[in-house]
């Protein structure tokens, strides 16, 4: 019984690890601009399919695929960054969230159009099979993809806090014009902060996408997920978006084992609500 | 006064177009029109007028679905009566979610409103009190005139009708009182209307709670025209796209806004569906999804601010000319 209990809370764990990954593109691009992505699930859906397409068309598994998808996740950033987001910024709010919306949509009916509304899932031993830790089963896909989703976050933080890159997107996110007159262009490190956030969501969906169910429609959800993994971590921060991804994805895992698979959304989506109720600057802010 | 002529003018044919367009396809499509519109109306005092984006306002249409199904199922009523049971609980719901997330930034209340609306869903699909993932559905043979129950989609055309001249006559008075005039000094700036006094949360508040009982009466006469009601029709996030994208098109914040819209999309959705079959159900949506990233982009006001800018282009220019000649005169 303890032993289920420890195997739950580590597959929580790792999922919440990935999760963790998506959002911290989410919080970046957020706490940046000021813009929620509203297609920043299916963002993560696009990097399932892309890693979908590498395993159907080359048979081959996450090493190419996650890669890859990151690559293409980053382009789409870029060119979404200057054919949309640069213009509905300035916009009203409604024109901001009516953009990312529509984009969320046109993403995930072209690929519902394309692929049916079946579920897809890669060959579960693509990763390699099952291994055993001290008594714990754990699916080899769901360990790779916990371990890269902490090393790219924890990678992530540091680009930002450690590096003269990250530092110029910190100028431009505290005064845009004042990182200008100091000779940084706010529109480049925009761009930038667009491919992060989004090539961070091409791997997380490669990532999951070797052992979670592939169907257009899972952005949605996902979306959820990290709207109340960055509100339960604070805006821009890349370290609070770890912590509360690791807590959800154990919170949903506990929740699933506990009270029944059917139940673990209902719960984390409560939380959510709950959160906006009582603690609206998250777990880590301050004001 | 001419614009009154051109209103009375626009009613006129919006009544005689079921008489002038009778094969059964076109009735079903005009009432479809109207009410979607009413959907969209009440979309557009939230959304619209205040400002606030809510992406989840299914959940009062399906509040509204729902207590009218479960009225006939349950209690053996006519599904009239769920009507106001509906009201009330979307009037709940919308406090609920409004009162924390009204406070906040704009991304807030448009994540909340998603969240909750994906909650009713799973819980709805999981009640079998609510039928569950089957639904619920009105009476199969019409007991008598008040289950509303018609084979014709002509009383449905007049009702919605009715619906949606009352629905508009509320969004004209409120933008006409004292809730409207801050809703447009909080459009406006915020912080410059809560530092002159006007009760900002509250405001926007009264506004979504409005926008949620008129959202369900909308879920009502939805349901109880197709006689069923099932968490995809009635809470389903492509109903509250469809309210949002609308109004978007036709204008928000626009007295007509979302009527325009609606008589835009709705005809081009079900020729589609009709022309396509099931294919086209997802190429619909891509479409619909292109068109709101274009408004976005391109026309945040929508069709009817774009006509009215040019309106008022065309207007100013000879009174300029006028005015110009007239202060030359001797």
């Amino acid at each position: 019984m303890s032993f289920v209990i420890v195997q739950v809370i580590v597959g929580g764990l790792l999922l919440g690890a990935v999760y963790a990954l998506f959002s911290s593109g989410l919080t970046l691009v957020w706490g940046m601009m000021n813009v929620v992505n509203f297609a920043h699930g299916d963002f993560v859906m696009l990097g399932m399919y892309v890693a979908y397409l590498v395993y159907s068309l080359l048979g081959a598994g996450p090493l190419i695929g996650a890669p890859l998808a990151m690559l293409v996740l980053a382009t789409l950033g870029v060119v979404v960054y200057f054919s949309l987001i640069r213009d509905i910024m300035k916009g009203p709010m409604l024109a901001q969230i009516l953009g990312t919306f529509g984009l969320a949509l046109l993403l995930r009916y072209s690929v519902f159009w394309w692929f049916g509304a079946n579920f897809l899932s890669l060959p579960e031993n693509l990763v390699g099979g099952t291994l055993d830790l001290f008594g714990i089963r754990i699916q080899a896909s769901r360990l790779l993809a916990g371990a890269v989703a902490l090393v790219v976050t924890l990678g992530l933080h540091l680009l930002l806090t450690r590096t003269s890159l990250g530092s110029k997107m910190l100028a431009v996110a505290e005064d845009s014009t004042a990182a200008q007159l100091m000779g940084i262009r706010p529109d480049s490190m925009q761009a930038v902060a667009w491919a992060i956030a989004a090539g961070a969501t091409g791997l997380a969906g490669a990532l999951i996408a070797t052992f979670f169910y592939i169907v257009p429609t899972v952005g949605e959800t996902l979306a959820i997920v990290a709207f109340v993994t960055v509100s339960l971590g604070g805006f821009g921060s890349v370290p609070g978006a770890l912590v509360a991804g690791l807590l959800i994805g154990v919170i949903e895992s506990l929740s699933g084992y506990l009270i029944g698979a059917i139940y673990q959304d209902i719960v984390v989506y409560s939380l959510f609500l709950g959160f906006l109720w009582f603690r609206p600057q998250g777990l880590m802010g301050n004001s | 006064m001419r614009r009154l002529a051109w209103l009375s003018a626009a009613l006129a044919l919006v009544i005689a177009y079921p008489l002038l367009f009778s094969t059964p396809f076109q009735q079903r499509l005009g009432a479809l029109v109207l009410l979607y519109a009413i959907a969209a109306s009440a979309w557009n005092i939230v959304g619209g007028y205040a400002g606030q984006v809510s992406v989840g306002h299914v959940v009062f249409f399906g509040c509204g679905a729902y207590a009218a199904m479960g009225a006939y199922t349950h209690f053996a009523l006519s599904p009239m009566v769920g009507i106001p049971a509906g009201i009330l609980f979307s009037v709940v719901i919308a406090a609920v979610v409004g009162v924390p997330t009204l406070r906040l930034s704009g991304h807030y209340f448009s994540m909340a409103t998603i969240a909750v609306a994906e909650l009713a869903r799973l819980i709805v699909t999981n009640t079998d009190y609510l039928g569950a993932a089957v639904g619920m559905s009105g009476p199969t043979v019409p007991r008598n005139i008040f289950d509303l129950s018609f084979i014709s989609a002509l009383p449905y055309y007049y009702l919605f009708l009715a619906i949606l001249i009352i629905t508009l006559g509320i969004t004209w008075w409120m933008t006409n009182s004292r809730i409207g005039f801050y809703l447009r000094a909080i459009k406006d700036s915020e912080r410059a209307a809560r530092s002159l006094g006007a009760p900002a949360s509250r405001t926007k508040l009264y506004a979504y709670m409005l926008s949620a009982g008129l959202t369900s009466v909308a879920g009502a006469l939805y349901a109880m025209m197709f006689g069923f009601v099932d968490p995809e029709s009635g809470l389903g996030i492509l109903i509250s796209v469809k309210m949002l994208i609308m109004a978007a098109l036709g204008g928000a914040g626009l007295l007509f806004g979302p009527l325009v819209g609606a008589a835009i999309l709705v005809p081009l959705e079900e020729i589609s569906n009709s022309l396509l079959g099931g294919k086209g159900a997802g190429l619909t949506f891509v479409v619909y999804g292109a068109i709101i990233v274009l408004i976005a982009r391109f026309q945040p006001g929508g069709i009817l601010a774009l006509i009215n800018r040019r309106l008022e282009k065309r207007r100013k220019a000879p009174e300029t000319i006028v005015a110009a000649g007239a202060s030359h005169a001797p």
